[in-house]
């Protein structure tokens, strides 16, 4: 070691005109000045049309009454309700449907996906007509057709559709009643009685929306949740546990089957017992309304019919191609070792494909969430519709409320990217090492 | 494995895999005709053959990752159909190496040889780490265990993938041109490592172009040529005295 640093070695001099360093710091210099003087250029024009237009600026507007209705909150809401209040109505509602979209789509997509690769023909060509019809339809069309072709034409409160198994029973009884001879008629009179035995159907539609059951919680009810987080509490150990005896003994465990066993055992037995503190109201059929269950506008079901099905196309392509990017290679060189074809997958081929998989999925989940403004066409009470249509219209705030609207969709994008991104690096740390 | 064992393996059955009448077909290509193969146990077979001769397909029939029309495949006893059980049993007891390697890249060298030994034969992890040291002792890269496999060589993967293998502690090792993905310079301590496996009593059927080491550790060697076994007999005739126009040609393409 010497005392003294290495020194840097000379560089031979280049004329600053044909120097690439120099270069650079020129252009970044002059891109900057560039947008300095536009950003100056905007808040001058601004300024002025704000100052001739007589419009007021700040956030005062949040406390003010808003004076419109929304026909969906999951929050206490009305029109003498202030601004700030219809904001936060807006928002949930544009997290609820993405949060449902995401989970269907992605069930959906997986399901659709897999079955594209299926070796069944008929299966892999119903998925694929499926992906090509969907995908090459624009998604404002297809939210229309739930909502004007789908939903408006069902018949009204007194002649809803009973959606479950009892219906189906029914329609069974009433053909074989319809065919008129003896044995038949037995039969329909056997299948009646079975439709009866199983009781009124639980979920209705009608051109007023989706009625489907509602949760009750009575006392007791936080027993049952204790319950249920004592369930996942255990199977979490039991998980570690089955860990541990498969590393000590190489014995495997039921782990899937032992789980379902706890998180659903568990609860089960303290609703028995407590006599079900916790449960759904069935929605029945009294007069003109229905009494009891929870009614989602028909607003609210296509969007996220559309949502789900439309973004659902595109995550079963990315699924695919994620499976078909593990070489078969992989799966002949994990069968050749005498794993069963369930651990196959499990081991080899889905831990490669999510890998595959996870940033174009996070790419899905992006587009359904700023997709869902266009529930402004059928008139769900998104954020966007609410805030960024009702409210703008009114108040005439375009400034504050465009970048409040920007930051909300921003947000929650960058909270999904970086959820998703959490994820991704989790599952990529493998063979980086 | 003591030697008492070893011997038990050996006399249990003396055939180790027994091939009658193989035939199978590509759409309308006929790639294996009336294919008759038997190989006995500590026997070493080497298929040599022009690509497109159907080698590689025969050796893939022996643990059925390809399956077949007509014909039928004994390993160890137990015959191959479209049994899932018996073709597990099968696969359990015969090990694979393939052209690529094929190892498992999101998992570290270790765990890619106690992979099979944990999920297949119920081996405490300990038990299947210890066994997987050994075999990585034996192939001689126990120092790479922690790595992945793209951080190592050609030659060192496909040394793992021969350990991978071994971790099942196979009684038939199938080998599907081990070499031909390796530079030159790495093919000598993959070819030793077969050596290694062949001295100590292996049983093993071999696709290789290496004629080399068909000649040093070969019981037989076996020319096939578009789906058939043309010549089959051993290395010193083979080479020395081949009786078929065919097998003379190919050698004379072959060594030069």
């Amino acid at each position: 070691m010497s005392d003294t640093a290495p020194r840097a070695p000379k560089r031979p001099r280049v004329d600053p005109l044909y120097d690439p360093r120099v270069r650079a710091a020129v252009y970044q210099v002059l891109l900057l000045l560039l947008l300095l003087w536009l950003g100056y250029q905007v808040a001058v024009n601004v300024r002025a049309n704000l100052v001739a237009q007589n419009i007021a600026t700040g956030f005062g507007f949040f406390g003010i009454t808003a004076g419109f209705g929304i026909n969906q909150s999951l929050i206490p809401y009305q029109e003498a309700d202030t601004y700030g209040r219809a904001f936060v109505v807006g928002l949930l509602n544009t997290l609820l449907v993405s949060a449902i979209g995401i989970v269907f789509a992605t069930i959906l997509g997986f399901i659709i996906g897999i079955a594209r690769l299926s070796p069944n023909w008929l299966v892999a060509r119903i998925a694929g007509g499926y992906v090509e019809l969907i995908r090459n339809l624009p998604l404002l069309f297809q939210i229309m057709f739930w909502y004007v072709a789908v939903l408006s034409p069902l018949p009204a409160v007194r002649q809803s559709i009973g959606i479950g198994f009892q219906p189906l029973v029914q329609r069974l009884a009433d053909g074989l009643a319809w065919l008129n001879f003896d044995l038949a008629k037995a039969a329909a009179g056997l299948v009646q009685r079975f439709a009866v035995w199983i009781g009124p159907p639980e979920v209705f539609l009608n051109n007023r929306g989706l009625i489907v059951p509602e949760p009750y919680f009575h006392s007791g009810a936080g027993i049952v949740c204790a319950a249920l987080l004592a369930g996942i509490v255990a199977t979490i150990a039991m998980r570690i546990w089955a860990r541990r005896r498969l590393d000590a003994t190489g014995q495997t465990f039921p782990v899937f089957w032992a789980s379902i066993g706890l998180v659903v055992g568990l609860p089960l037995a303290a609703l028995v017992v407590l006599g079900f503190p916790v449960g759904l109201v069935q929605p029945e059929l009294r007069g003109f309304n229905f009494v009891g269950g929870i009614r989602l506008i028909p607003e609210f079901v296509a969007l996220v019919l559309a949502l789900t099905t439309y973004t659902a196309a595109f995550i079963a392509e990315v699924v695919r191609a994620g499976i078909l990017s593990v070489s078969r290679g992989q799966t002949e060189a994990a069968a050749a070792l005498g794993l069963p074809r369930k651990r196959v997958l499990n081991l080899v081929v889905v831990p490669q494909a999510m890998r595959v998989i996870t940033p174009p999925l996070t790419n899905q989940y992006l587009n359904l969430t700023k997709n869902s403004t266009l529930a402004a066409a059928i008139g769900y009470p998104d954020l966007f519709s609410v805030f960024a249509g009702s409210t703008l219209n009114i108040t005439g705030q375009a400034i504050e409320i465009i970048a409040i609207t920007m930051a909300v969709y921003l947000t929650i994008s960058l909270v999904t990217s970086l959820l998703m991104g959490w994820y991704n690096a989790r599952i990529q740390l493998a063979e980086r090492a | 494995m003591t030697p008492q064992q070893q011997e038990l393996r050996q006399t249990r059955n003396p055939v180790a895999v027994d091939i009658v009448g193989l035939n199978k077909w590509y759409g309308s290509f006929h790639v294996l005709r009336d294919v008759d193969l038997r190989i006995a146990r500590g026997e070493r077979i080497v298929i040599a053959g022009p690509s497109g001769s159907g080698k590689s397909t025969l050796l893939r029939c022996i643990n059925r990752l390809e399956d077949w029309q007509e014909g039928s495949v004994v390993v160890d006893g137990v015959e191959l159909t479209d049994d899932l059980k018996k073709i597990e049993d099968v696969r359990r007891e015969v090990g694979m190496v393939f052209q690529q390697f094929n190892l498992f890249p999101h998992l570290t060298v270790m765990q890619n040889c106690t992979l099979a030994p944990i999920w297949v034969r119920h081996m405490p992890r300990k038990a299947a780490e210890d066994l997987a040291r050994h075999y990585l002792e034996r192939v001689q890269i126990p120092e790479q265990a922690g790595k992945y496999p793209s951080q190592l060589s050609g030659g060192q993967q496909q040394r793992v993938a021969i350990a991978r293998a071994l971790c099942m502690q196979p009684k038939i090792m199938l080998f599907d041109e081990p070499t031909s993905a390796l530079d030159p310079e790495m093919i000598k301590e993959v070819l030793d490592t077969m050596v290694m496996l062949a001295e100590d009593g292996m049983t093993m059927a071999v696709v290789t172009h290496e004629m080399g080491f068909a000649r040093q550790v070969a019981n037989r060697v076996a020319l096939m040529d578009a789906g058939q076994i043309i010549e089959m007999s051993e290395p010193a005739r083979f080479f020395e005295n081949p009786q078929h126009e065919r097998t003379k040609l190919f050698l004379s393409q072959i060594l030069r």
